[in-house]
């Protein structure tokens, strides 16, 4: 049976939504903080696969943005519930508890970090750059461990989740709602830039850079301009994900969390759209089903990750529509 | 010189031992197709690598409508105005023939920072590259990924999408490889069309469709060019037959 891409994708989405409103009818909150972990891990897929399935370039770090994400939402969150302004000398900062507030800090401190790695690992390509992502995101793990200011190793708890206008943020389905919308938001412009002129040119890139210049077009700024907003995607899920878990740790700059996401967009079809929202989904439903039985349920997910990289070049997206690649 | 829409001064470029462009100075001028031929691994593809900017030279100049290009990477040159076909196709073979024939029309008006408007439903775009495909014969083939084309029809792409840039002046490096008789016809009769457009510099071993199209000739040989006129100069020149021809003979 194929099923039409778009079809396809909207039943994906229609039935994340299902879940947790069926789930709320339940009155089990847990299935719906377990929907909003997926949404989330998948706005984080979501914004890797710019660089990854669009682009081509496998980021060993993204879990650098996320993490910075997620500080930038535990550091403001900090601030402001400890009533302890942080003097910089210019000016002093209270911190904030407003969400849209953090998450743009979260996607402009992303945005710049990712300026600074792009331009100095878009130079390489294959191997070396999986390995400077890799490094950049190390560094990222071990300075969060070491600063001791936010919790160091231990991490930082944020009693309270923080606020966004006229909703009641510490009610499961109202987090979720807010997740979802920014997830369907996010797509919605991927979706556009895939199709743009920028998009058809990135793809471009990714498969010949000559081409691209000979074009007179700058493949390295094409790449570096796709590798910021793909930072700041993942940024702003990471300060999501630390408002779900009201807590942060460097456990969210860790290359496990790199190479997950990685694992999930490829579940789900590489530069696929919806590949990575399929590939968070899939995750989490493992992580959740089998994580209970074992502690060794990534062996599942490995077996999974083999089947597909070998028999199933398209993800999950391609088995469903029939169709192995992105292109129409 | 003066007149020369493109222009080399003096290119030098060696590969250790190995001299493989040897003081090469030449021009092309408007309306014209000077091929430039030679035997394998004279050094032609590595003269047009020198032109385009994929290669720097050791030493000399590469001028585009009289403006010293030399220091300008690929992507500044083909903004100045080149247009350049490759030996082996590259070409973006996931995509199909209309999104390769907009990617040069997105590099023709300066479009790539748009973020918003989809590139296949953008007029100003595709009317160009289709233009441009229509003009090679490939209209029936927008929706063909390049990989399911034929090695004829990603010949006839390649200059297509030389064709979506509106260039000064056209670099072709063997458009004409591994064509039969009847694809090597039909793209001599393209470029004949083609050069009131812009003028060609055209790297070919195709004698027939070089006797057949060429202004001028220059001959390459060891990265030197041994001679340089017209046809009959070249049919008749002792010292090409002796270096080049007559290998083959
Ligand atoms: N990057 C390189 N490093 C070392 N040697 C090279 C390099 N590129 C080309 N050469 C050598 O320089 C010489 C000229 O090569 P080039 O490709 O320019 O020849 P050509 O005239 O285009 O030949 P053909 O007709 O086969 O296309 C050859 O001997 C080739 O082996
Ligand atoms: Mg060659």
């Amino acid at each position: 049976m194929k099923v039409d891409e778009r079809v396809c994708n909207a039943l994906v989405l229609f039935g994340m939504l299902a879940l947790p409103l069926w789930a709320l009818a339940q009155d089990e909150p847990f299935t719906i903080t377990l929907v909003t972990r997926a949404v989330i891990l998948a706005l984080a897929a979501v914004g890797l696969n710019i660089v990854l399935g669009f682009g081509g370039m496998v980021s060993f770090g993204h879990a650098m943005f996320f993490g910075i994400g997620g500080y930038a939402m535990g550091i403001l969150a900090y601030h402001a519930q400890t009533y302890m302004p942080l003097d910089l000398g210019l000016f002093t900062f209270e911190g904030t508890k407003s969400m849209p507030v953090i998450w743009l800090v979260a996607m402009v401190v992303s945005a710049m970090i990712a300026l600074l790695v792009g331009l100095l690992s878009l130079r390489t390509s294959g191997v070396y750059f999986i390995m400077i992502t890799l490094a950049f995101g190390q560094m990222f793990f071990y300075f969060a461990i070491s600063w001791a200011a936010y919790g160091g190793e231990d991490g930082l708890s944020i009693y309270v989740r923080n606020d966004f206008p006229g909703l009641n943020t510490l009610v499961p389905i109202q987090f979720f709602g807010v997740c979802f919308a920014i997830l369907c938001v996010v797509l919605f412009l991927v979706a556009r830039l895939r199709a743009s002129p920028f998009g058809l040119a990135l793809n471009a890139a990714r498969q010949s850079g000559v081409r691209v210049e000979t074009m007179g077009l700058d493949p390295m700024r094409i790449k570096l301009v796709a590798f910021i907003l793909s930072g700041a995607i993942t940024g702003l899920a990471g300060a999501l994900f630390a408002d779900l878990n009201r807590f942060v740790s460097p456990s969210m700059f860790s290359w496990q969390l790199s190479g997950e996401l990685i694992v999930l967009i490829i579940i789900g079809g590489v530069g696929r759209l919806m590949g990575p929202v399929i590939g968070a989904c899939v995750f989490v439903a493992l992580e959740h089903a089998l994580g209970g039985l074992t502690d060794f349920w990534h062996i599942y997910l490995g077996v999974i990750l083999l089947c597909i990289v070998l028999f199933a070049r398209g993800g999950l997206i391609g088995l469903l529509t029939g169709k192995e690649s992105a292109h129409v | 010189m003066s007149d020369a829409v493109l222009a080399t001064q003096n290119l030098v470029k060696t590969f250790g031992a190995l001299k493989a462009t040897d003081d090469v100075s030449i021009d092309l001028r408007p309306g014209e197709i000077h091929a430039v031929i030679g035997p394998n691994g004279a050094g032609k593809s590595t003269l047009i690598q020198q032109i385009c900017g994929g290669l720097k030279p050791d030493a000399g100049r590469v001028f585009l409508n009289g403006q010293d290009v030399s220091h300008h990477d690929t992507r500044a040159r083909a903004q100045a105005g080149l247009g350049r076909t490759f030996q082996v196709s590259a070409l973006c073979m996931e995509d199909t023939v209309l999104e390769n024939a907009v990617l040069g029309a997105i590099g023709a008006n300066r479009a790539v920072w748009r973020f918003w408007a989809s590139a296949l439903k953008t007029r100003e775009l595709t009317d160009r590259a289709k233009a441009a495909l229509e003009r090679v014969g490939l209209s029936e083939h927008h929706q063909t990924r390049c990989g399911n084309l034929s090695h004829g029809e990603r010949r006839q792409l390649e200059v297509g999408i030389a064709l979506t840039l509106s260039p000064r002046a056209f670099i072709m490096d063997e458009p004409m490889a591994g064509l039969g008789a009847g694809g090597s016809k039909k793209l001599t009769e393209l470029l004949d069309g083609m050069r009131a457009q812009a003028p060609i510099l055209l790297v070919e071993h195709d004698m027939d469709a070089v006797f057949a199209l060429a202004d001028r000739i220059s001959v390459l040989v060891y990265g030197k060019i041994i001679a340089s006129g017209s046809i009959d100069d070249i049919k008749n020149s002792d010292v090409v037959r002796e270096a080049y021809l007559g290998q083959e003979a």
